[in-house]
């Protein structure tokens, strides 16, 4: 690294006594100290035509598939036999209800996302930078709940706390609590693999500089490290946020009858009375709540992002020596390699009591997260006969409740999966590819700002309204998808998305862009640098965005409800059908098959992180 | 750069505005005279909607169509959904209206008119709703929707199990019933049904005593029956809000361990209709008509937990057995549960939950 780097923690940077023995640096030296000027090479961006052009794609998809049937479905509120009308947002504004209702929705969202956020960042440190023996195993564990089909958590869960359960003790039936731990289990694992995912690419060596230069390691912790990450926690926090406020089924089956969210609201309004006004005013609240969020996570991120650029943070450098442009990764040495992991296992940088918080929260969450599961797998082992595989059995065959066997269902959930990963995966490509880019514009990053929330706001916006939307919109030429079966990968890939968007870009932008300009300066153009610069970094993304939008796919139930074809259920379809039918062998079953989605959920992360996992701990 | 700003709102402009087309352009559906006929048929449904290959293959070769199945939600959901899309309707025959929904489609003009000559007009007539046009809505199967006991807790505590709506209000009952949120579930408002048709405009009061003598209330039948019935979930409720056919479910050594309240009923009749507008009104009606025949009717127990309306239709021995026979459910016109119902949701709320 070079000397004239500022270090932000301890003033003049003499970082380089450090910098352990790494191979022969790439030429970025030169250009490192000129960063913040960031001098453009004529040919390292592709012409504005390109970006337009590709931007285009994913946003026509959006615009078809989401804003369109959301706007129609709306709008239809406010157009009553043709003649605009406010009496929807008049009724929603001067009920008291909404307001309580409101409220609710902040403060569980609020509080649920604050408490994954902080088991979540223990745990991603554990999980993601302690070397233990069943690790991974662990990682794909807590992966599960993420997916998992809101009835089967909430049965889950509610069989867990209701009075006879194993935590009856605690008395959290229809509680605030009851609510919010289902929701830090649907979403720790979200937080733990955000951050953790960046944080195994850390480079340690800004923080043992900071050591070195008197700083405790706590304050190296929230100076140095957690700023670093920050881009990772805000894109969770935000994501998680999204997630909360737009739960579901886990609201209606845990929070009782007396507990409401805008979410739960807009379904009653729009799905059971059809009462539009009122729906598409509590759609526009909702659409405003989700905004200040986006907008609020934005700028965390920008901040965080400028403020990684004034400091050429230690994992540009890093990135630098696995060299992919000029020199073979010096990764693929096993040397180099076991001794980067001594290096890490032995690394000074986190202090004993922040490890031992770190493990101790995480035993908790494991805990948090295993109970559920736990309690749903002996469920599905309890039969007329007492404890045994009869559950599992019985799947072979094909219920009365359903027209196919579970074992069909869960390869039309396989089916309908790969295409929707497919989908997600290459949208959200396209998406990410125009938003790592860095214009010096103010306007065309405004613009860039204004995509990247746009892609977010399928996860905000209320399953019930986009699945409606689509019947009053995709139903006439030439647009006429009715019935097809085109339908559900497509609704499944727009909740995935974000997902994806969210994986891939925090690694695409971490990218420094002098390996960029280097590429460029030796005459790469810019199909090139894309080619072998970008991808084989944010390949590593990759393997993980594709698990994450499979088991997204696998396990969503929302919009693939409304579009479902009887003959043709997916698996958390088959399994609400059979939770819904009277008699312990249908229930039984409905366990079983739970299991069997979550078990898949585990094999596909697990296989994800096989993926990319190596890899990303180099 | 701001050409590049410019050349993204020029995109987004152009595609909001090739999106916005296909609205704009839409045609009227063209009216024709006699019933419309065509190759395919869209059959809409609930999604507990089930019908076997088999007969799935039966009915195609009978017909010679080929036939598009598409579940839209619960009950409810697929009524919205039916008044959302009247003008442009989703498919040509729906099933799974029932009678607590009917009347909000049958007042936005959902249907066409069709009599079926399949069954008996006198068997038609028992089940036909109270208060609409004829022709309209034909039924197909039915349930009652009672409350159920877990016999084997009121024997050990040595206890009656209760028989009215009234003996629920005793003391010594309390803190024992469990029931699903009308709201939120198909059960419950069938249940809010029973306790209006029983009561009168009095029903909320009955509510207040309910909830006074320690009613639970969640918001979905699965958790009430799954979760808190002790029977079944190992909760702690030995009465909760079910079906008449859910003893069946509960048979061990061959005898059920629960039992129906046989005067705390509601029916609840399932329907099916030609939708207005629809593209192959012959195939719907065709359809109606394979829906009542025997050999489909004999599925629907064990498919759909139902009670066919075809008489000479199989009904399972456990049922005959272990399923009460329900000579006087409660019952409401559709017309009252069509324009009441929201403002008995609202006030059940008011009430129960505050």
């Amino acid at each position: 690294m070079s000397s004239q780097v500022p270090s932000p923690a301890s003033g003049p940077g003499r970082t380089a006594i450090f910098v352990p023995p790494t191979p022969p640096q790439c030429p970025q030296q030169q250009v490192s100290a000129r960063t913040t000027n960031r001098p453009r090479f004529r040919g390292i961006d592709f012409p504005p035509l390109v970006w337009v052009c590709v931007a285009a794609i994913p946003l026509a998809f959006l615009v078809l598939f989401f804003a369109w049937p959301v706007i129609s479905l709306v709008g239809r509120g406010f157009f009553d036999d043709g003649q605009f009308s406010m009496d929807g947002v008049a009724q929603v504004v001067a009920s008291g209800r909404t307001w309580r209702i409101v409220g609710q929705t902040l403060s569980q969202s609020l509080v649920g996302t604050l408490l994954a956020v902080l088991l979540g960042i223990p745990g991603a440190y554990v999980l993601y930078r302690m070397d233990f023996p069943g690790r991974k195993l662990l990682r794909a564990l807590v992966s599960v709940p993420f997916v998992l089909p809101s009835v089967v958590v909430g049965v889950a869960f509610s069989s867990l706390i209701s009075e006879n359960g194993w935590l009856g003790f605690l008395g959290l039936k229809e509680t605030f609590a009851a609510v919010v731990a289902a929701l830090v289990f649907f979403n720790y694992s979200l937080v733990v693999r955000q951050v953790g995912v960046l944080w195994a690419r850390l480079d340690d060596r800004q923080a043992q500089a900071a050591l070195t230069l008197g700083a405790s390691p706590m304050r190296v912790l929230f100076t140095v490290t957690l700023p670093a990450l920050l881009p990772a926690i805000a894109s969770a926090a935000s994501l998680t946020f999204l997630f909360c406020a737009s739960a579901f089924g886990v609201v209606l089956v845990l929070g009782g009858i007396s507990y409401g969210t805008i979410e739960t609201e807009i379904y009653y309004q729009t799905a059971q009375s059809l009462n539009l006004p009122v729906a598409a005013a509590l759609s526009i609240l909702q659409l405003v709540i989700v905004s200040i969020c986006l907008l609020i996570s934005n700028r965390a991120r920008t901040r965080s992002e400028l403020a990684l650029k004034l400091n050429p943070a230690a994992p540009s450098v890093r990135r630098g020596r696995k060299g992919t442009v000029f020199q073979s990764p010096p990764g693929d040495d096993p040397k180099l390699r076991s001794w980067q992991r001594r290096r890490r296992a032995s690394s000074p940088v986190y202090s004993s009591g922040w490890k031992s918080l770190s493990v101790a929260l995480t035993a908790i969450s494991t805990l948090l997260v295993g109970l559920p599961l736990t309690s749903l797998l002996y469920r599905s082992l309890q039969t007329k006969e007492g404890l045994g595989i009869g559950n599992y059995l019985a799947l072979m065959s094909k219920p009365k409740a359903l027209t196919v066997s579970v074992w069909e269902a869960t390869r039309n959930s396989l089916t309908t999966a790969s295409a929707a990963a497919a989908i997600a995966l290459a949208l959200g490509f396209l998406v990410c590819f125009v938003l790592s880019r860095n214009p010096r514009s103010k306007a065309t990053r405004l613009a860039l700002s204004f995509l990247d929330s746009a892609f977010m706001l399928p996860l905000g916006v209320s399953a019930v309204t986009v699945g409606f939307g689509f019947l009053i919109t995709l139903n006439r030429p030439p647009v006429d998808l009715r019935g097809s079966w085109l339908l559900i990968p497509i609704a499944q890939a727009m909740v995935a998305l974000p997902l994806v968007v969210r994986t891939l870009l925090p690694t695409w932008r971490g990218i420094d862009p002098r390996l960029r300009q280097a590429a460029a300066t030796l005459g790469a153009g810019p199909g090139r640098i894309l080619c072998t610069v970008d991808l084989p970094l944010v390949a590593r993304a990759f393997g993980l965005a594709v698990g994450l939008s499979f088991a997204t796919s696998l396990g969503e139930f929302g919009a693939t409800t409304f579009l479902a074809r009887p003959d043709a259920p997916t698996l958390p379809v088959a399994i609400y059908r059979l939770s819904s039918r009277p008699g312990v062998e249908n229930l039984g079953m409905a366990m079983a098959a739970s299991v069997l989605l979550a078990v898949l959920t585990a094999l596909v992360m697990a296989a994800a992180e096989a993926l990319s996992g190596e890899k990303s701990r180099i | 750069m701001s050409h590049r700003l410019a050349a993204f709102a020029l995109a987004a402009v152009l595609l909001a505005g090739c999106a916005g087309q296909p609205a704009s352009t839409q045609t009227p559906a063209s009216e024709t005279a006699g019933p419309t006929e065509s190759k395919t048929l869209t059959v809409i449904s609930h999604e507990s909607f089930v019908i076997s290959d088999e007969d799935k293959a039966k009915f195609e070769e009978q017909t010679g169509y080929s036939v598009t199945y598409s579940a839209l939600g619960d009950a409810g959901t697929v009524v919205s959904q039916l008044v959302l899309t009247k003008d442009n309707p989703l498919g040509d025959v729906v099933f799974g209206v029932d009678n607590t929904f009917a009347g909000k489609a049958l007042e936005e003009g959902v249907f066409s008119t069709y009599n079926t000559q399949a069954l008996s007009a006198d068997v038609l007539g028992k089940y036909a709703l109270q208060g609409a046009e004829a022709g309209q809505l034909t039924p197909i199967d039915y349930g009652e929707v009672c409350l159920n006991a877990d016999d084997t807790w009121f024997a050990d505590k040595k206890l009656a199990i209760p028989q009215t709506l009234d003996d629920l209000l005793k003391p010594e009952y309390k803190g024992l019933l469990v029931v699903s949120s009308p709201a939120t579930s198909s059960p419950g408002l069938a249940f809010l049904f029973t306790t209006r048709a029983a009561k009168g405009d009095a029903y909320l009061d009955y509510w207040k005593a309910l909830k006074d003598n320690g009613l639970k209330v969640v918001s979905g039948w699965e958790d009430a029956y799954n979760v808190e019935f002790s029977a079944v979930g190992g909760g702690n409720y030995p009465l909760v809000l079910s079906y008449n056919t859910s003893p069946a479910s509960t048979v061990k050594d061959g005898k059920a361990t629960t039992s129906t309240l046989t005067q705390t009923c509601f029916q609840q009749t399932e329907y099916a209709g030609v939708l207005k507008g629809a593209q192959n009104e012959v195939g719907a009606q065709k359809f109606i008509d394979f829906l009542l025949s025997e050999g489909y009717q004999s599925t629907i127990p064990d498919s759909m937990w139902m009670f066919p309306v075809n008489p000479s239709a199989k009904v399972p021995e456990d049922w005959e057995k272990y399923a009460a026979k329900i000579d006087k459910p409660w019952t409401l016109p559709v017309d009252q549960t069509a324009e009441f119902r929201e403002q008995w949701i609202k006030e059940w709320t008011e009430t129960v939950v505050g």
